[in-house]
């Protein structure tokens, strides 16, 4: 009797091993997405019906603990390793960097900014691109160090209006360097679509023509589009910043939500699903980005994008170096690259956004790169809700009545149901 | 190196412990440890703007699962799905091992048993993405082919899954059926049994053990799954998805839903032992 006992916790010791093991084997793949030229993104309409500027220079009150920041940059180690998004990382602009520096850079791409931040929870990584909702997480939870930013040369030509923002900075305290800036757009298959679609309604609509074939951004931070969309067709609710909902906002937008549900086909966080879904049909229409729009259309996918009229969330990334950095030198070096002109404008006008160095204009292979996607026009952006962590203290200073993003995780896996 | 072996054979008591002691570190800390530490989390709570962790004993995790449906629904659709697969993947291993086993001639057999395991040789992820592109109710080739597809969706990850863990299934079982002697077979037809009573009577009692560890195989590996799902499961979520998705969110929370399957698995196991399946494993 006694060996069977024995004999049973061992089978169950083996089997807990084999789950874990089948749990930790895998993770989204990375894949160099084909290089092609930059296509236009042409906003459907001027303005949003509601777009207080205020709303993205909001501060949330974050404290930070006190870590020393760099006092020089020395030789570099050899290496740099880097989380990136997608498409941030490619070899036209990294290769030439670690020729220049020495440093080989070791990516590791994130698909969403919740994955980025456990990413740096190993502190196994020295850089990280991060957006506004990642950024200040990883300030308060000590994982990034302050930046000294008088070390890197190329700082001084990043746009005033990008330094110094509440998703990358605490007090007078720079926490990284900004990467560049952009919408989150609605991408449409145009073969399903003869007029092209001007407004999120085609992913929010229950009578919307893409009926079975929507899909929508796979993590909790998407619950902001939908106080975006409800800004506009819902003025009643008094939403004035979809980071800063209250508990009647915030469950009009989780029911928005639930009405969803019945459109999509599928969410998507991982970039080649959402390729593949959009080139098989089982996608025709969603948010996306540039970049995977982009690479769709390499592979011949008929497919384009569009800002809506109601405006949309969207981006301004940060690189943010490792409070346990292991290779502080060349992560200097490659932020100082980043923000270079050269650097800045192959990253940006690869993956299809707004560059932070102004000087980048002028060497980006369309000309237009700049014009196309509004650097520097702090009008435009002021349309756009950069990606930010909503806390519990309101964004737009209402007080402490708004619901906290551990709140909006739990929400995003009740109701995917 | 005399001395060394010398004193080893004195001491047959050290010898055993240079021998095991890397294999118990092994399996005491990074093993054991590893679960301790997820039932530890489990306990934790959240600091609910930065996500770090706060080390403060409390039951809340467990009321969350408890209290709200969600979680319900997901460990009954879990299970529902990991029951599915095991039973067709029984239903798939015990001819293709009894032809194996029995009736194969050793060429055949040779042939059989690499194209059984040749799955394995490929990666999760390359055979999940295919299957994608098999059930894809966009331009998939099944839906070429017949017009229909089961689409994106939980019977496509019971598909899927079914397949991924089919060799767990018929490895097992085949080893099970390699032991049982043709003579007891022939006994039972010479007594006047057909096949399907010989089937009912003889192959099945002896294979009770084998059956128990090839289910053992693809329940548990069912139960964890997140990835099949999330590449062929349309909007669906399963226990490994809500894992997944939340350990980096709410880790403590992420912990308390881990050892739902695992305490699910502990219950499937103590069942098997009152049936004295494990016996004779």
């Amino acid at each position: 009797m006694k060996k069977t006992t024995i004999k049973t916790i061992g089978i169950a010791a083996v089997l807990a091993f084999t789950l874990n093991a089948c749990g930790g084997s895998s993770s989204a793949p990375s894949s160099e997405a084909p290089s092609s030229e930059v296509p236009s993104t042409e906003a459907a309409a001027d303005a949003p019906a509601d777009a207080p500027a205020e709303g993205n220079e909001a501060a949330a009150g974050v404290s930070a603990p006190d870590l020393p920041m760099a006092t020089e940059v020395g030789t570099g180690e050899g290496q740099v390793n880097v989380v990136a998004w997608p498409g941030y990382t490619e070899k036209d602009w990294v290769d030439p960097f670690t020729t220049a520096s020495g440093c080989k850079v070791n990516v590791k791409v994130g698909n969403t900014s919740d994955e980025m931040v456990a990413l740096m929870q190993t502190g196994e990584y020295d850089l990280v691109s991060a957006s506004g909702d990642a950024s200040l997480r990883l300030i308060a939870s000590g994982e990034v160090a302050p930046v000294n930013t008088a070390l890197l040369s190329n700082y001084a030509d990043v746009y005033d209006s990008l330094k110094n923002k509440a998703w990358n900075s605490v007090g007078d305290k720079s926490y990284g360097v900004p990467h560049g800036r952009g919408a989150n757009l609605l991408m449409y298959r145009t073969d399903k679509f003869t007029t092209p679609p001007d407004s999120w309604s085609v992913v929010w609509a229950a009578d919307s023509t893409a009926k079975g074939s929507v899909t929508a951004y796979d993590a909790p931070i998407y619950i902001a589009d939908a106080a975006v969309y409800l800004m506009s067709t819902n003025p009643e609710l008094g939403i004035k910043n979809p980071y800063a909902l209250d508990k009647t906002q915030f469950a009009a937008a989780v029911e928005l939500l639930k009405g969803q549900k019945g459109l999509v086909s599928e969410y998507w966080s991982d970039y080649l699903k959402q390729q593949a879904a959009f080139k098989s049909g089982t996608m025709t229409a969603g948010t996306s980005w540039q970049v995977v729009a982009n690479a769709a259309k390499a592979e011949g996918t008929p497919v384009d994008v569009v800002l809506p009229k109601e405006g949309s969330t969207g981006w301004s990334d940060t690189w943010m170096v490792s409070s346990k950095s292991k290779n502080p030198n060349c992560a200097y070096m490659w932020m100082n690259y980043i923000i270079s002109p050269e650097g800045n404008a192959l990253a940006t006008e690869y993956f299809g956004e707004a560059p932070s160095n102004q000087k980048a204009c002028a060497l980006t292979k369309d000309k237009n790169h700049c014009t196309t996607f509004h650097a520097g026009d702090e009008e435009y952006f002021s349309k756009i809700w950069y990606w930010t962590t909503p806390t519990k203290e309101c964004l737009d200073g209402r007080g402490p009545i708004c619901v906290e993003f551990a709140e909006w995780n739990k929400a995003w896996t009740e109701l995917k149901g | 190196m005399r001395a060394l072996s010398r004193l080893l054979y004195r001491r047959p008591k050290l010898r055993l412990l240079a021998l095991l002691s890397a294999p118990m570190v092994w399996l005491v800390v990074a093993y054991l440890g590893a679960l301790a530490a997820l039932l530890i989390t489990s306990f934790y709570k959240l600091d609910g703007f930065s996500g770090a962790t706060i080390k403060e004993f409390g039951f809340q995790n467990f009321t969350e699962i408890r209290t709200v449906s969600v979680y319900r629904h997901v460990v009954v659709r879990t299970v529902l799905v990991a029951t599915a697969v095991t039973v067709i993947d029984l239903a798939l291993a015990i001819p293709i091992s009894f032809y194996l086993a029995k009736i194969a001639s050793p060429r055949v057999r040779r042939i059989l048993s690499v194209a059984v395991t040749m799955p394995l040789w490929a990666s999760y992820l390359v055979k999940a993405y295919a299957w994608r592109t098999f059930v894809d109710p966009g331009d998939g080739l099944i839906k070429k082919v017949f017009g229909v597809t089961p689409g994106l969706g939980l019977a496509s990850t019971t598909i899927v899954l079914a397949y991924l863990w089919l060799p767990y299934a018929i490895l097992p079982v085949y080893a099970g059926l390699e032991r049982l002697p043709d003579s007891l077979l022939e006994a039972s037809a010479d007594l006047g049994g057909h096949a399907l009573v010989t089937f009912r009577k003889v192959v099945i009692p002896v294979l009770g053990p084998a059956l128990v560890a090839g289910s053992i195989f693809t329940f548990s590996l069912s139960m964890g799954d997140y990835i099949a799902v999330d590449l062929v499961g349309g909007k669906t979520q399963m226990i490994g998805s809500v894992v997944y998705d939340n350990f980096v969110q709410n880790g403590p929370l992420a912990a308390a839903v881990s050892l739902i399957p695992m305490a699910i698995m502990l219950v499937y196991l103590l069942g098997a032992r009152q049936t004295g399946a494990l016996e004779n494993m």
